[in-house]
């Protein structure tokens, strides 16, 4: 069988032992009961911040439920990652305003200054990237976050000396 | 449950309440075009193309899970349904790739056989399509997602038939596809290769992997020295192929079909069927005597191997170590055959034709080089040979019988059954208790072992022990009797299991169009063949007499551990082994 090739679904993970004994505390609780997968999965996404495989196939093999429905749920509700996130959350939103505002230009410019697209992490774990549905700033369009900071109309040439201020 | 009658396009009929008014209408005669459906299995109602018209409904209903209804009148034909239908299915298109005419489904396809009967001459939505890469990863099984509807019937069937759950929908909408969890390689994941996702497939997202193009290579080169073992089930389904009922025995056509193809010797797998059995029921009758580990389970199948490699690898030890007959034949095949024939094993091609996907995946298991070669070189399942057929111009059904030639190609009937759920263990019983009682079985025939149903039971007194057996087929009945038998709850002696739905008849490498009434017919026609043989029993089979004469000694001896016997691994359930 093929073996430990990298996978679309995050495989060398860093998740430490004691967010393991969580999660292994939050699957024993809802072991043996019905219907209780999206709740399990959500209090193990808010211990260890993701759902990677290896998480998906622990609980999968605690609440007795094949791995390929597990991830048949994650995949379906937007909640659940299956990525890890970045120490930074840059968002950018691409609701109908700031879409065109030139919402996506700025996404470009993000995705090409970090390396990375839309929903993926740099490696370095410091900037992951997020779209954005409409923020309700529709009057400072195009907007891009950083965390809990707000750039307002901002321009695609700034998008890097914003990025720089995060370490 | 009380009745209801109903009237269809006009037509009134009667059905049980509860019954789908695609179902009442399949009874009143009337044709409603589906997609996702799947009788049984896969009632979900996605795809709506099956809708009708209802008098006094505002909107169209979907045919396949609408319970009937007294006194309802449905329309099937009217302008409204046959514009709907026309519009889901040209949606349906328009996330499509345009590859019938290089698609191995094609003039099997379920899609392009809709399109063509509805006359979509063009498609008003133009959208992206989506993208996903083929996944090539097994030896046995093509994934191609692009070409995949997303009607679930593969994961209905993998999950409710062999209860594996090896595939799911993943992601929403646009993004929608079928596969395993993470969106691994299937080879990566816990699937048993069994095929029955690619049996129900209506397009070519799933197919079988193509062996076809190396067989005709070694067909085509004089060095080589090739040879074809057809397995029990292939002589009752290869007619369903060119048109022939179902249930048609075609073993004669099948070996001229073959010779016409070039093959320098057809044999027969029903040939190490009988020697698989001299050697499993040596096996039982050991572990019996001497306390080995029981219940000794059945080891043919080879989906069924990787099942309980997967989910149950504390049993392998219950597992015996007899090889399957395909494996059998190619150890023997490339020693006892090639000295008697003066072939040295390097320059001969051994091909199977198998009912099975898993078999492509068995060969390549590297323990299964006994002979000091591969032992199997490629295996065609039933419809790759039908493809090769068809692109020689050979049609079976117009040839005159042949037979298959010595000295591999004599079977009995107790190898014939091997086809069919219930058949190793009837044909193991007709040898143990002979070689046990010195006398034949009271009636040859053990219906107690045959037919559909899911897990059978029966007893048979060998002088002062009662031997208990189990059979079952579908990896969910499997399932289900591993779990008494690990519980205690149920205790037996001997069990068979066949991965496949009424066992190799209904494998994942036969015709496209198996159901359970073909599968019914093909069992039908498998006891017919037993019945109608000279010999019924293995241990009677000269062939196999002369090889233990000649070659291997006696049945368990050093020759048939090196060369018919096995081992097994471990594998788990997770995705990184
Ligand atoms: S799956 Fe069917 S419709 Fe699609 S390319 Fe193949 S034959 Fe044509
Ligand atoms: S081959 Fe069998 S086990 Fe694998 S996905 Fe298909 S149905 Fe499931
Ligand atoms: S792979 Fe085939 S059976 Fe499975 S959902 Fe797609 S089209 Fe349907
Ligand atoms: S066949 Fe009825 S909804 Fe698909």
């Amino acid at each position: 069988m093929g073996c430990c090739e990298t996978s679309s679904a995050g495989d060398i993970t860093d998740i430490t032992p004691e967010q393991w004994a969580k999660a292994d505390e939050i699957i024993a609780r809802y072991k043996g009961q019905r219907g209780v997968l999206i709740p399990c999965l959500h209090e193990i996404q808010q211990v260890v911040g993701y759902l990677p495989l290896e998480v998906q196939e622990r609980v999968a093999a605690g609440l007795d439920i094949p791995v390929a429905d597990v991830y048949s749920v994650i995949t379906f509700y937007a909640l659940f990652t299956t990525k890890p996130k970045g120490k930074h959350k840059v968002g950018v939103c691409l609701g109908t305003a700031c879409y065109v505002r030139g919402g996506e230009k700025i996404l470009d410019k993000v995705e090409h200054a970090l390396g990375i697209k839309a929903g993926d992490t740099t490696p370095d774990r410091l900037f992951s990237i997020q779209v954005m549905r409409c923020i309700g700033a529709c009057g400072l369009g195009p907007v891009m976050t950083v965390d809990d900071d707000i750039y307002a109309r901002i321009k695609p040439e700034r998008v890097p000396e914003v990025l720089k201020k995060y370490s | 449950m009380g009745e209801v009658t109903l009237t269809i396009d006009g037509r009134q009929v009667t059905v049980p309440a509860g019954t789908s008014v695609l179902e009442a209408a399949t009874q009143a005669g009337v044709k409603i075009p589906t997609l996702c459906y799947l009788e049984e299995i896969n009632e979900i109602g996605s795809c709506r193309l099956c809708v009708v018209e209802i008098e006094g409904a505002r909107t169209l209903a979907a045919s396949c899970v609408t319970p009937a209804a007294q006194g309802m009148v449905v329309h099937t034909n009217t302008k409204q349904v046959r514009e709907a239908r026309r519009a889901v299915l040209e949606l349906i298109i328009s996330n499509h790739p345009f590859e019938c005419l290089t698609c191995v489904r094609s003039g099997s396809c379920e899609l392009q056989a809709l399109a063509e009967s509805l006359g979509i001459r063009e498609i008003r939505f133009e959208g992206a399509k989506s993208h996903h890469s083929v996944d090539e990863s097994t030896p046995s099984i093509v994934r191609d997602p692009d070409k995949c509807i997303l009607c679930r019937r593969c994961v209905a069937v993998c999950e409710q038939v062999q209860g594996v759950s090896a595939i799911n929908v993943s992601g929403r909408g646009f993004n929608s596809v079928v596969g395993p969890a993470g969106e691994l390689p299937l080879n990566d994941v816990a699937c048993t290769l069994c095929g029955q996702c690619v049996l129900v497939c209506p397009t070519g997202a799933l197919s079988e992997v193509d062996s076809t193009r190396e067989v005709w290579k070694a067909l085509a080169d004089p060095k080589k020295h090739v040879v074809v073992q057809t397995a029990p089930a292939i002589r009752v389904a290869l007619g369903e192929e060119f048109g022939m009922e179902p249930g048609s025995i075609v073993t004669g056509q099948l070996v001229a079909g073959l010779r016409a193809l070039g093959f320098d010797r057809v044999f027969d797998t029903n040939f190490t069927a009988d020697l698989t059995i001299l050697e499993e029921g040596n096996e039982l009758l050991q572990r019996l005597q001497t306390g080995g580990t029981l219940p000794m389970i059945t080891s043919c199948s080879p989906g069924w191997i990787k099942f309980i490699e997967h989910f149950y690898p504390d049993m392998l030890g219950n597992l015996s170590t007899c090889k399957s007959p395909q494996q059998m034949f190619g150890a023997i095949a490339k020693t006892y055959y090639a000295e008697k024939a003066g072939i040295d094993p390097a320059d001969m091609y051994v091909v199977s034709i198998m009912p099975c996907t898993a078999k492509k995946f068995e060969c390549e298991r590297p323990e299964m080089r006994s002979s000091g070669y591969k032992d199997v070189d490629a295996v065609l399942t039933t419809r790759e040979l039908a493809r090769m057929l068809r692109e020689a111009g050979i049609d079976p059904s117009t040839l005159e019988a042949d037979n298959y030639d010595a000295p591999l190609g004599i079977g009995t009937g107790a190898a014939v059954i091997f086809g069919a759920t219930g058949g190793v263990m009837e044909a193991a019983l007709r040898t143990v208790y002979e070689v046990v009682m010195q006398k034949e079985l009271p009636s040859l025939d053990l219906r107690e072992v045959r037919g559909f149903e899911g897990i059978k039971e029966a007893q048979v007194v060998l002088g002062d022990t009662t031997v208990r057996v189990a059979v079952a087929h579908t990896l969910a009945n499997a399932r289900k009797l591993l779990e008494r038998v690990r519980s205690g709850e149920a205790s037996y002696h001997f069990i068979e299991i066949m991965a496949c739905p009424g066992g190799c008849i209904g494998g994942g490498g036969q015709p496209i169009g198996t159901n359970t009434e073909r599968r019914l017919q093909r069992i039908e026609a498998t006891y017919q063949a037993d019945r109608e043989l000279p010999l019924r029993k293995s241990h009677e089979n000269p062939e196999v007499k002369q090889l233990y004469d000649e070659f291997l000694g006696e049945p368990l001896g050093h020759k048939s551990h090196e060369l018919l016997h096995t081992h097994y691994t471990a594998r788990g359930i997770s995705s990184k082994h």
